[in-house]
């Protein structure tokens, strides 16, 4: 092994870091939807991302075309997100952080645990939406459905910040996060508000489920390692902003990837959890994260 | 004479450690029994760091694979007696939770859960990846400690499970003794203080890093003993104990039961370890029903089992 690094290999490890950034900054963008309508933090935000993948898993293998498959699996996933919400979320509104958290931990298990019981134990695969003959660039080889992924991702980002600034449904949602109370005295119907952004938060969970499926093999179990993940990215942005979380996923994808290539394969998964740790001293409040003081 | 309802809770368990055996259908009920109390010290620890301080980890397993492996890894690599690592390993966990702390308590809420679990994920990872020290993913023998064939030296005649029943059983009520005596210490007032309000506990003069520093590093600790009394009693330690599955379930005994009260933690230790023994039979919807206890605890007993019961029947006494 030679010294000298090629430029191919940093190249590869690159496009494999937007690739698994863009998932990574998808998933972030759910929690922070969530924690901005609901000062909530979804801990079972990998398990729309693993639903998306799992159900249209099923649909194809139903025989039904992919892109409805796709669909499909968004809606279902977008129900059971306002299912959560509804269900275990509003009835304990008020309740101390310590109990959300295990709220929100448990619907993960319980997702998961019924998961497992309609699909099984066995990991599963989408086929690559447009081949899988790479491109090359520069000695890289880039699998088309990376493209895919982070045209994905591109595409979710930019549709959501239209939402945001430029519909009366979208501003709502950003005055709700705001203040909730000064919202519903305008007349914001708060309670849609949160429903909207529990289904959204869902919805963009599964459509990374769909696109990250025909290159990482999907089963029951790969919504923690997810959630976590994406919730290092939303954190390393700063919790809250969604800008931080495209900047934190891609940031966490990247780190990944040249760990990966150039440290230790094994230690991959724990760049995560370090960066998050090393941010958290530095700046304990994410690297966008605002600094409000304290209410007495 | 009147017992104060300290006397009064750790005679309640005395007895119900006592008495339990004579209810043993089969000498395995020794060994859940014993799996009862381990998992209950760790959560006697969770309990003073989140019941008493309000401070969550998600990390707090690290310091139980910690303990555990202290117990498989000073023996082999330095000679040190079993025994006497459990001691070493919870005055390492003790010294790891100082330097973590200092830096991850100043955040809160979300930060705070996210950075501990951060901390315990890294554990597990190095435990997992370190195999030429730790024995990798598989585990580690743990060597036995000789306590039993001491006792049997004695003429103290102990089944295997029955003589861990009683050792695990005595550390169970060491650890909540001194977590009650904590509770009306000085210290005590101070983390429920903090508990109300950080800042109003700061005016009143409570040196609340202090304070909190001081619960987390008692909770690891506990962690640590309870994960070097699972290694010595199942002879075997894997990265598992240490990681994040383990953490929440910590953390779930402890709000489960009533994370305020240390027989509410020890309750909440009881009902989640003989959960899974009871639904064995429906071994498939273990994490449908686990999930579902969660939530439904949280949304309609947010105080936990224990104080909510309490609660209900002072209500009928009046």
């Amino acid at each position: 092994m030679s010294d000298l690094v090629p430029f191919s290999d940093l190249l590869q490890f690159l496009v494999s870091g937007v690739t698994v950034g863009a998932v990574y900054a998808l998933v972030a963008l759910g929690f922070t939807i969530i924690y901005n309508a609901s000062d909530v933090v979804n801990f079972a935000q990998g398990e729309f991302v693993m639903l998306g993948g799992m159900i249209s898993v099923a649909a194809v293998s139903a025989g039904l075309p992919l892109p409805l498959a796709a669909l499909i699996a968004i809606v279902i996933t977008a129900a059971i997100g306002v299912a959560l919400n509804t269900l275990a979320i509003e009835p304990a509104r008020g309740a101390p952080v310590v109990s959300l958290i295990i709220i929100t931990i448990g619907a993960s298990i319980f997702i998961r645990g019924v998961t497992q019981i309609v699909f099984g134990k066995g990991t599963h695969r989408l086929p690559p939406f447009s081949g899988d003959a790479p491109l090359h660039l520069f000695g890289a080889a880039i699998l088309p459905q990376s493209l895919w992924v982070v045209a994905g991702a591109v595409a979710i980002f930019v549709g959501l910040w239209l939402f945001f600034t430029r519909t009366l449904t979208g501003r709502a949602v950003l005055a709700t996060s705001n203040n909730r109370l000064a919202a519903q005295l305008v007349g914001i119907n708060t309670g849609f508000v949160m429903t909207l952004s529990f289904a959204l938060s869902a919805g963009i969970g599964a459509l990374a489920g769909v696109l990250i499926t025909p290159i990482t093999p999907t089963s029951f179990e790969v919504g923690i390692t997810l959630a976590l993940k994406g919730f290092a990215a939303a954190m390393l942005g700063g919790m809250g902003n969604p800008k931080g979380a495209l900047a934190g996923g891609l940031l966490l994808g990247l780190l990944e990837a040249l760990t990966a290539g150039y440290l230790s394969s094994h230690y991959k998964d724990a760049v995560a959890f370090f960066v998050i740790l090393v941010v958290l001293f530095a700046f304990p409040r994410g690297l966008y994260g605002s600094n409000p003081t304290e209410r007495v | 004479m009147r017992l104060s309802s300290k006397q009064a809770t750790l005679l309640v368990l005395a007895v119900l450690i006592l008495v339990s055996p004579a209810f043993f259908p089969s000498n395995y009920y020794y060994r859940v029994g014993a799996m009862v109390f381990v998992n209950a010290i760790a959560v006697v620890g969770i309990a003073i760091l989140t019941g008493y301080a309000g401070q969550i980890s998600l990390g707090h397993a690290g310091f139980v694979g910690i303990g555990g492996y202290a117990c498989a890894l000073m023996p082999l690599h330095f000679g040190v007696p079993p025994l006497l690592a459990v001691v070493l390993g919870a005055t390492l966990s003790g010294v790891i939770a100082w330097l973590v702390g200092r830096p991850i308590l100043r955040l809160k809420g979300y930060y705070l859960a996210v950075a501990s679990l951060g901390f315990g994920v890294l554990v597990a990872m190095v435990l997992a990846n370190e195999g030429q020290v730790t024995g990798g993913p598989d585990g580690i023998k743990v060597p036995d400690p000789g306590a039993r064939a001491w006792l049997t030296g004695l003429g103290l005649e102990l089944s295997n499970a029955q003589f861990w029943y009683v050792f695990t059983g005595l550390f169970l009520l060491a650890g909540a003794w001194l977590a009650l005596n904590l509770n009306d210490s000085a210290t005590g007032r101070a983390l429920r203080a903090l508990h109300g309000s950080e800042v109003a506990a700061r005016t009143v003069g409570v040196d609340v890093a202090r304070a909190k520093l001081m619960a987390f590093v008692i909770s690891a600790v506990y962690a640590s003993v309870a994960g070097s009394l699972l290694a010595l009693q199942n002879r075997l330690i894997t990265p598992d104990v240490a990681g994040y599955m383990h953490s929440i379930e910590l953390v779930t005994m402890a709000v489960l039961g009533g994370a305020g009260s240390v027989l509410g933690a020890i309750l909440g230790a009881a009902l989640l370890t003989l959960l899974p023994q009871v639904l064995t039979v429906l071994q498939d919807y273990e994490h449908v029903v686990l999930g579902l206890v969660m939530m439904a605890v949280m949304i309609f007993l947010p105080a936990g089992l224990l104080p909510s019961a309490q609660r209900f029947m002072r209500g009928r006494g009046e």
